[in-house]
């Protein structure tokens, strides 16, 4: 399934967005963010980016204040992992201008939906960041 | 936001409302500010106004997936808005759905309808909703349903639509199988796409789909050929990669095709991504190609070079697949994986270990292993454990087959055991007792690495060394006749500070006193004789050993001739040495008085010889003072055992007390009642243990006749009429002794010890059920307090500093192929069972999977008959042909084992209970109890009737070992016993 999941979590530890590809009951996505973020965190800059837990490879990558963590089956290659979280990031800079942590707590629902437009059922569908945005642009445009 | 003017909406909180408070009460109480929210929620979801309900599920949506809040009872909320014609209120309702949704969710059901609509919808962007929704939330019922939309989807005008309804197929596929036949050739079809990012979903899902069952899309080979040469899209190229790591093995042909294109993209490509997944590509599938591994085992170094800790650790990771088959690989970079050792990335350190094990083989293991050893020293606790783990691991696989020198091996352990920071007790425990089983070389030695255990008494401080210390307990019992010192042994397992111990600890102590006890007593009641008869062969005091065990004739080997020294000194052992470790003992146990006592006189009177009438008696003291106050231990193991073996002391005692000192000439001390059930307690022990194979019970057919599983109680109705008997059809061996004083002793001792309340009874009986192997695991973990110092101080660190040098230079040296030297000392043998190598069988397939797969070769087979399947079907055919031979080949080997083990029954029938004492710990005493009873199973009833012992207890056991073939009990002999 590539990707299972993708978190953005502030320094302290808050979840600030979460995608998940997999159904996990409350319960358990409490626990696996609680037991990642614990992981991660922890780790400074001259650590590398990649994270083994449970069956998963936690892929991560800190801006700023934020930390963007993406969770993916074995197989899955690990650099190209850390290129989709930067395009993310470009593509939210993009949107929001110098995107920071508010930006994505007060517009959740837009940056589900940027995901949805580059992400589906946990493979990558679309990488191009004009493409991404244009229908976000245009329902910006309408309401 | 603005709804229509009523109160409600007028004066709903929004989103941002919301999400404002939140933040306001993020220290305080944003707990119960959520739960205010939730309230009104709950309000306002019940609005009829559909903005005000839109706002209340986005409010409920953020909470949800932010901070956990159960949403489970605004589902049909989010179902209802899903059909406002506002695209707004849609998309919130889609978004809570997909979000919270799964697929048992059961008003999924009511988004039949409307997804269907919506995905035939005019306005692209309503439909793209449905697509997302369904992508999580998808169920079998949705998919037979919605398989005709999706289909029609699958080739849409739209290229955004069509890449969704691709990468919607994947969860259709895996949900509904028979949605492969519809829609397969159009997803097939899609691969033509001029649309880099269509292809892309497309390659997706066939990644998907081949990495469960890679052999159904043999066929699609060449397109997936023509993508990996055409495209230039990395994404794309990385997922074609993916799908050839895993055909490649499958078809040679096409191996051969594909490694001059990727070798291409390696050379070529700038992005590290890509080339990473050619370099996994060529380790993982096409290792035969040998300049193709030489090239990615060149990028490799470029990785490892690179300043970037992630292209480090990939590159790590990469080398250590590659190990598997070309170790020169490692070897070439073995400086960089020993720097890497002391990295400050724990992930990295942990890669660069398993290479660094990767790199052991039987030459360089001691060197290795020495420097990792000294590296624990100085690296945190958790990496310290890693270490030890991965040396443990390494050095036990395939049944040691990395081990030459076990002497060596065998000290290693023990200085693990006392490295501090060592949580590894369990393990060392394991190998400890299976190297003592498997090799009978190296028993001296284990029994020295014991004894330095045992008798340490810092050690019993440390919880995570009892492991190791039930191990080096039962090593010291069990092979005691190759021990210097027995009674200084005894002193060890008898230590005060044994109380520090858990429970199940405590009782394999208190067993392995047991065999020291038997074996002193042994060799002082027979070596006495057969010194008043021929001084000059004091080693032949068993010679039954020699005859009767058939299996062990290395051991006898070694207690009877000169090869080991050990042995002899035991007869004349260290006076000096043991009043030394006595005068320790006494002085570390300061006031504490129970040893003290005894023993500083037999010590003295020690002579060349061997245990004297004085020693012996000592020793009897010493147990009876350490064991006294251990009788009435509240836990049965203990108490259980510790009343066996102060019974066993009052049988024997009072007739070596007694014994009139300078008779030996004219009175043979084997008249002796003591000696003659010592003499049968130590063939009991004398029996060697042997590692049991996991399979070895299923090996065993039941008896015909012998019903497991039928109630014995009307058992003890038979038993009532029994008295004690005279005549003895169960006698299984010639009854060795005439029932006397010590056998009546015996009687009443059992009446004594078994008062205690049926309760217990069946406690006790639970227990022994649980814990049925040879000793008894810990559960009971106690928290004592321990004033001692700590038991490992590390060592100077002055050698650890430039170990990583020394590692490489052993490494350089080492790796180097070279002959092995001539070895001094012969690899001893080490014991395998055949039964060891069975794995555990192969999991099949899921058979959700098979259907796919079925459905796709269907659908690929229809559509044009491409040779290659037919050999994916020829090499299914071989391979169940390999299965059948397999199996043939198994129940040969089964067939092999039966006739050994009822080969064997004839000739141990002799030996029967013998071997029901060694077989189980539990089951010993039982077995002890009956060879006191002349193994007569009638008065184990009759006994166990008196006593109140229920006879479903005891029954399991005899019928367990009747099972085992050791014990001939069948359906006559039981009605034998009908009155």
């Amino acid at each position: 399934m590539g990707i299972r999941f993708i978190l953005m979590v502030n320094k302290q530890g808050q979840t600030r967005l979460a995608q998940y590809y997999e159904y996990l009951t409350l319960e358990e996505r409490r626990a696996l963010e609680g037991e990642i973020v614990r992981k991660c965190l922890a780790r400074n800059e001259q650590q590398c980016s990649f994270v083994e837990h449970r069956n998963y490879k936690i892929v991560y990558r800190r801006y700023a204040s934020l930390f963007f963590l993406v969770g993916v089956d074995n197989e899955e290659n690990e650099l190209a992992i850390l290129e989709f979280i930067h395009l993310l990031v470009e593509t939210m800079d993009r949107h929001f201008g110098n995107v920071c942590e508010l930006d994505i707590m007060f517009h959740l629902e837009k940056a589900h939906f940027m995901l949805e437009e580059m992400v589906m059922n946990g493979c990558i569908i679309e990488t191009s960041k004009a493409n991404i945005l244009a229908p976000i642009q245009l329902m910006d445009k309408a309401s | 936001m603005s709804g229509p003017s009523i109160m409600d909406s007028l004066f709903q909180r929004t989103l941002d409302d919301l999400i404002k408070g939140l933040r306001l009460h993020l220290f305080d109480s944003s707990s119960s500010f959520i739960s205010k929210s939730l309230d009104e929620i709950r309000r306002e979801l019940t609005s009829t106004d559909l903005a005000t309900k839109a706002t209340a599920l986005q409010k409920l949506t953020y909470l949800r997936s932010l901070h956990s809040v159960d949403d489970s009872f605004a589902a049909f909320h989010a179902v209802e808005l899903t059909s406002s014609p506002r695209f707004h209120h849609k998309k919130i309702g889609y978004l809570a759905a997909s979000l919270s949704f799964h697929s048992s969710t059961a008003v999924s059901l009511l988004l039949t309808n409307q997804l269907r609509k919506d995905l035939s919808s005019a306005n692209h962007h309503e439909l793209t909703l449905p697509l997302h929704c369904l992508s999580s939330i998808c169920n079998p019922d949705l998919a037979r349903d919605l398989t005709p939309e999706i289909f029609r989807l699958l080739s849409s005008s739209k290229l955004f639509i069509r890449k969704r309804a691709v990468a919607t197929v994947l969860v259709f596929f895996r949900e509904y199988p028979d949605a492969v036949r519809v829609c397969f050739k159009r997803l097939v079809d899609n691969l033509e796409s001029s649309d880099s990012q269509t292809v892309s979903a497309v390659i997706s899902v066939f990644c998907e789909l081949a990495s469960r069952e890679p052999k159904s899309y043999l066929p699609l080979a060449p397109e997936f050929f023509r993508v990996l040469v055409d495209s230039r899209n990395n994404w794309v190229l990385i997922k074609v990669l993916k799908i050839f790591a895993k055909l490649g093995p499958l078809e040679p042909r096409l191996a051969n095709r594909i490694v001059e294109p990727i070798c291409d993209h390696m050379r070529r490509s700038g992005a590290k991504s890509l080339v990473f997944e050619c370099i996994r590509t060529v380790v993982t599938s096409l290792t035969n190609y040998e300049s193709a591994v030489r090239l990615a085992v060149d990028k490799v170094k470029e990785f490892l070079i690179d300043d970037d800790p992630n292209l480090k650790y990939l590159g790590l990771q990469a080398l250590s697949i590659v190990a598997y088959q070309h170790l020169w690989a490692v070897v070439e970079n073995k400086e960089f994986v020993i720097k890497s050792l002391s990295d400050t990335d724990p992930n990295i350190k942990l890669e660069a270990l398993h290479l660094v094990m990767a790199m052991v083989c039987e030459d360089n293991v001691a060197e290795i292993c020495r420097v990792l050893l000294n590296y624990v020293l100085k690296s945190d606790p958790e990496f310290c454990n890693e270490i030890l783990g991965s040396v443990l691991s390494t050095c036990c696989a395939n049944f040691y087959e990395k081990i030459g020198d076990f002497d060596w091996y065998v000290s290693v352990l023990g200085e693990m055991s006392r490295i501090p920071h060592c949580q590894k007790g369990k393990e060392i425990e394991r190998q400890l007792i299976d190297i003592g089983m498997r090799v009978k070389n190296v028993r001296p030695e284990l029994v020295r690495v014991g004894r330095d255990l045992v008798i340490d008494p810092a050690l019993l401080g440390n919880p995570f060394l009892h492991k190791i210390l039930s191990a080096a307990a039962w090593l010291s019992g069990e092979y005691v006749e190759l021990s210097n010192n027995p009674i200084e042994l005894m002193e060890a397992l008898l230590q005060p500070r044994t109380s520090l111990l858990p429970p199940s600890i405590r009782a394999v102590y208190i067993h392995s006193a047991l065999k020291v006890l038997v074996f002193c007593l042994h060799s002082h009641l027979f070596s006495t004789e057969i010194v008043a008869s021929s001084p000059f062969c004091v080693n032949d005091c068993e010679p039954r050993l020699v005859p009767s065990v058939t299996g062990f004739p290395e051991s006898s080997h070694l207690t009877s001739s000169e090869t080991l020294p050990g042995y002899e000194q035991n007869e004349d052992f260290n006076p000096r040495f043991l009043c030394h470790s006595l005068e320790e003992d006494s002085a570390e146990n300061d006031g504490n008085t129970v040893v003290a006592p005894g023993p500083s006189s037999p010590s003295a009177s020690l002579k060349e010889e061997h245990f004297t009438r004085g020693s012996i008696i000592d020793l009897l003291d010493i147990v009876k003072t350490a064991f006294g106050p251990l009788a009435g231990s509240h836990v049965v193991e203990v108490q259980e055992r510790v009343r066996n073996v102060l019974g066993l002391i009052e049988l024997v005692e009072q007739e070596i007390r007694d014994f009139p000192k300078q008779k030996e000439g004219e009175f043979s001390m084997e008249k002796l009642e003591a000696s003659e059930v010592i003499k049968l307690l130590h063939d009991a022990f004398e029996e060697e243990i042997g590692p049991v194979s996991l399979s070895a019970q299923e090996r065993v057919p039941i008896p015909d006749g012998l019903m497991l599983n039928e109630n014995l109680n009307d058992l003890e109705t038979i038993c009532a009429d029994i008295h004690i008997p005279t005549s003895s059809s169960f006698s299984l061996g010639k009854s060795h002794f005439e029932e006397r004083g010590g056998a009546s002793l015996l009687m009443s001792e059992t009446k004594e010890e078994s008062e205690p309340s049926s309760e217990s009874t069946s406690l006790l009986a639970e227990h022994r059920k649980r814990h049925g192997l040879y000793y008894l695991h810990s559960e009971t973990k106690e928290t004592t307090s321990h004033d001692y110092p700590p038991a490992n101080e590390p060592k100077l660190r002055s050698d650890v500093s430039d170990d990583v040098d020394d590692l490489a230079k052993l490494t350089e040296q080492s790796l180097v192929p070279k002959k092995k030297p001539n070895q001094t000392k012969p690899r001893p043998v080490v014991v395998r069972l055949d039964g060891d190598d069975i794995g555990i069988a192969v999991k099949k397939p899921e058979s959700k999977d098979d259907l796919i797969s079925g459905a796709v070769r269907d659908v690929l087979l229809g559509k044009e008959a491409i040779p290659t399947s037919s050999s994916g079907k020829h090499s299914e055919e071989s391979s169940s042909k390999k299965r059948g031979k397999e199996k043939r080949g198994n129940t040969e080997v089964q067939g092999g084992m039966l006739g050994k083990v009822r080969k064997n029954i004839g000739a141990r029938r002799e030996k029967v209970v013998t071997t029901m004492v060694r077989a189980k710990l539990d089951i010993e005493l039982m077995g002890l109890w009956m060879w006191l009873h002349k193994h007569q199973l009638s008065q184990i009833f009759y006994y166990s009737l008196k006593s109140g012992i229920n006879i479903n207890d005891i029954a399991p056991a005899i019928f367990y070992f009747a099972r085992g073939g050791s014990l001939t009990i069948n359906e006559s002999s039981v009605k034998a016993y009908k009155p």
